[in-house]
C-alpha cells in the first residue's frame, strides 16, 4: 500500500477515534464531580495579582 | 560592560550583512542586505553609545526598570512598538483601499498594489498583532504564574529580533521579494531569523511556566502557549523551500501542485486559528476578568473552548479551496470541520460576555470595557459568519470576492484590533505607574470611530462581495456570461471608496489611542468630568444640619 492511502486510512480510523475520545475525556475531566470548587479556585488567580 | 557580547555579536551580523550584499547573485537581494547592514550598523552605534563600564544599573534606565520583581522592560517596550506598527498598519491599510478605488495611485515599482498588500497584512497581523501577543504574554504569563520572565536578556532578544524580522519582512515585500504564500511572504532567510527568535520566545514563555509559584497553569497561558507552539509548526512546514543560492533572494518549495496550496491553507487558515484566534483568546481570558475585577464565567467552560478550538481549527483549512484541484473528500472535510468550530465560538463568546453578569452597568462607566465587550461580540459574529462561508454552497458565491474580505476585517478589526486596544489601555497606567489613563473621554472617541469604521467597512464589503459573486455567475438564455470581468471591477467602485473611508475612519481612532497613550506615559491627566455623570452623593444628613 501507497504511504498516502496508508496514512489516510490510519487518519480516518484510529486517529479520529483517538482524538474524539481524548476530546470526550476533556469534557467529561472537567465536568467531574469535585472540579467546581478547583476550576473556582482556577479562575480567581488573575485577581490575586496586583 | 553593559551590552558587551550585544555589541560584538551585531556588529558581526552587520559585516555578515555586508558580505552577503557583496556576494549577492541577484539586485533584489543586493539591496534587501544593504538594508539589514544599515539597521544593523545603526542598531550597533546605539549599543556602543548607550554602553558603559561601570556594572550594570538596569534602574537608571526608566523603561527598562522592573516593577515586582517581574520583567516588564520588554512588555513597555512591546506597546509602544504595537501602537507604533498599528498605526502603520492601518495607514497602509487606507493606502492600499484607495489604490483600489483609485488605480492611479498605483505607483511603480514600490508601491504597487501587489507589494503594498503584503505590507498591509503583515503589518497589522504580524507587526501590530504579532507585537501585542508577545507583549501580552508576558505580562500575563509572569503575572499568573508570579514568577520572573526566564533566561534574562533572551526576551529583549525575541523583542528586537522580532523587530528586525518586520522590517526585512516590509522592506522585502517593497523591493519586490516574496515566495508569494499569503501570510509568509517572506523569503527563505527571513524566515529562517524568524524560527530562531520564536524559538527564544517559545523557551522563555515555557521556562516562566517551569517556574511558577502559582500550582495551577492559568488557562490564558494555555491559548498562549498553544499560539507560539501551532505558530512554530505551521510556520516550519510552510516555508520549506530549497533556495537557489545562499546570496540569492529566490527559493522554491518542496511541495508541488495542490500538494503545496493545501500546505499553504493549511498554514494560512492556522495563522487565523492559533494566531489571530488562539492568542487573542489569552489576552481575552485575562484582561476581561482584570478590568472588570470578576473572575471568568465559567473556569471549565474555557477549559472545553481551549479543547475545542485545539482540536477543531487545525482541520478546517481546505474550506479555503473549495472546488479546486483539491480531493473532493478533503474539501468536504475542511467544510465539516469548519463548521464545528461553531462549538468553541459560541463557548469563548459565551464566557466572555457572561463574566460581565451582574455588573453590566460597567458598561455605562468604563470605555474600556465597552471595548472589550465589543471585541467578544465581533469574535462571535465572524467566527459564526466565516463556518456559513465555508459551506461550499455559500463559498461558491462567496469565494475571492469581496465578501471575504469583510468577514477578514470584522475578525481583525472588530476582535483583534479591539480586544488589543482594550488590553493597551489597561497595561499603560499599570506599566507606567500612572494613577489613570491620560482621558477616559478619548476612549469613547476613539471607541466610537473604531466601532463606525468596522461597521461602514463590513456593511460594504457584503453588498460589494455579494454584487460581484452575482455578477460572476450572471448567465443569459443563451448561457453566454452576461458582464465581463473589467464590468464587475468598474462596478466595485463606490463601494471601495465608501471602504476607504470606513477605513479612515479606523486610523483616525488608532491616533486618538496613540495621542492618549503618549500623554498617560509622559504622565499628564486631563481634567474631565467622570462618565456616567458623578458620582451620586449621599444626601446630607438632616442630623448635622439640625
Amino acid at each position: 500500500m501507497e504511504a498516502y492511502t496508508a496514512l489516510r486510512q490510519f487518519a480516518d480510523s484510529w486517529g479520529l477515534l483517538f482524538m474524539a475520545l481524548f476530546f470526550v475525556g476533556t469534557v467529561l475531566f472537567a465536568f467531574r464531580p469535585g472540579s467546581r470548587k478547583s476550576a473556582d479556585e482556577a479562575a480567581r488567580i488573575p485577581l490575586k495579582d496586583d | 560592560m553593559r551590552f558587551g557580547t550585544e555589541i560584538v555579536l551585531v556588529s558581526l551580523a552587520a559585516f555578515a550583512a555586508l558580505a552577503a550584499a557583496g556576494l549577492a547573485q541577484d539586485s533584489a537581494f543586493q539591496a534587501h542586505m544593504w538594508v539589514l547592514f544599515f539597521v544593523l550598523l545603526g542598531s550597533a552605534i546605539v549599543l556602543m553609545r548607550n554602553t558603559s563600564f561601570a556594572p550594570a544599573d538596569a534602574a537608571s534606565i526608566p523603561l527598562r526598570r522592573d516593577t515586582d520583581g517581574y520583567m516588564d522592560g520588554p512588555v513597555r517596550y512591546g506597546v509602544i512598538a504595537t501602537t507604533v506598527w498599528g498605526i502603520v498598519g492601518f495607514l497602509v491599510g487606507v493606502v492600499v483601499a484607495l489604490q483600489l478605488a483609485y488605480p492611479d495611485l498605483n505607483i511603480e515599482p514600490w508601491f504597487n498594489f501587489g507589494r503594498t498588500r503584503p505590507l498591509h497584512t503583515s503589518a497589522v497581523v504580524f507587526a501590530f498583532g504579532g507585537n501585542a501577543l508577545i507583549a501580552t504574554s508576558f505580562y500575563v504569563v509572569q503575572r499568573t504564574c508570579r514568577a520572573r520572565l526566564f533566561g534574562g536578556n533572551l526576551a529583549w532578544f525575541v523583542f528586537w529580533g522580532y523587530q528586525l524580522f518586520i522590517v526585512m519582512a516590509a522592506t522585502g515585500y517593497l523591493l519586490g521579494i516574496t515566495q508569494s504564500r499569503e501570510y509568509a511572504e517572506p523569503e527563505w532567510y527571513v524566515d529562517l531569523f524568524l524560527t530562531v527568535v520564536w524559538v527564544a520566545y517559545l523557551i522563555v514563555f515555557l521556562g516562566t511556566i517551569f517556574r511558577r509559584k502559582e500550582p495551577h497553569i492559568y488557562v490564558a497561558n494555555w491559548f498562549y502557549l498553544s499560539f507560539i507552539v501551532t505558530i512554530a509548526m505551521l510556520h516550519v512546514v510552510n516555508n520549506l523551500a530549497v533556495p537557489v543560492s545562499p546570496f540569492g533572494s529566490r527559493s522554491y518549495s518542496l511541495f508541488a501542485g495542490v500538494q503545496d496550496a493545501l500546505t499553504q491553507w493549511w498554514y494560512g487558515h492556522n495563522a487565523v486559528g492559533f494566531f489571530l484566534t488562539a492568542g487573542f483568546l489569552g489576552m481575552m481570558y485575562y484582561f476581561i476578568p482584570k478590568q472588570a475585577n470578576r473572575p471568568v464565567y465559567s473556569y471549565r467552560l474555557s477549559i472545553i473552548h481551549f479543547w475545542a478550538l485545539i482540536f477543531l481549527y487545525i482541520w478546517a483549512g481546505p474550506h479555503h479551496l473549495h472546488y479546486t484541484a483539491l480531493p473532493d473528500w478533503a474539501q468536504t472535510l475542511g467544510m465539516v470541520f469548519s463548521i464545528m468550530l461553531w462549538m468553541p465560538s459560541w463557548g469563548g463568546m459565551i464566557n466572555g460576555l457572561m463574566t460581565l453578569s451582574g455588573a453590566w452597568d460597567k458598561l455605562r462607566t468604563d470605555p474600556i470595557i465597552r471595548m472589550m465587550v465589543l471585541a467578544v461580540a465581533f469574535y462571535g459574529m465572524s467566527t459564526f459568519e466565516g463556518p456559513l462561508m465555508s459551506i461550499k454552497a455559500v463559498n461558491s458565491l462567496s469565494h475571492y470576492t469581496d465578501w471575504t474580505i469583510g468577514h477578514v476585517h470584522s475578525g481583525a478589526l472588530g476582535w483583534v484590533g479591539m480586544i488589543t486596544f482594550g488590553a493597551l489601555y489597561y497595561l499603560v497606567p499599570k506599566l507606567w505607574n500612572r494613577e489613570r489613563l491620560y482621558s477616559l473621554r478619548l476612549v469613547t472617541w476613539h471607541f466610537w470611530l473604531a466601532t463606525l469604521g468596522i461597521v461602514v467597512y463590513a456593511a460594504v464589503m457584503w453588498v460589494s462581495g455579494i454584487q460581484q459573486g452575482l455578477m460572476w455567475r450572471e448567465y443569459d438564455d443563451q448561457g453566454f456570461l452576461v458582464y465581463s470581468f473589467a464590468e464587475t471591477v468598474a462596478a466595485m467602485h463606490p463601494y471601495y471608496v465608501v471602504r476607504a473611508l470606513g477605513g479612515v475612519l479606523f486610523l483616525l481612532g488608532g491616533l486618538v489611542m496613540a495621542y492618549n497613550l503618549a500623554m498617560t506615559i509622559l504622565g499628564h491627566e486631563r481634567k474631565e468630568a467622570p462618565i456616567g455623570g458623578a458620582v451620586a452623593q449621599p444626601a446630607p444628613s438632616l442630623q448635622s444640619a439640625g
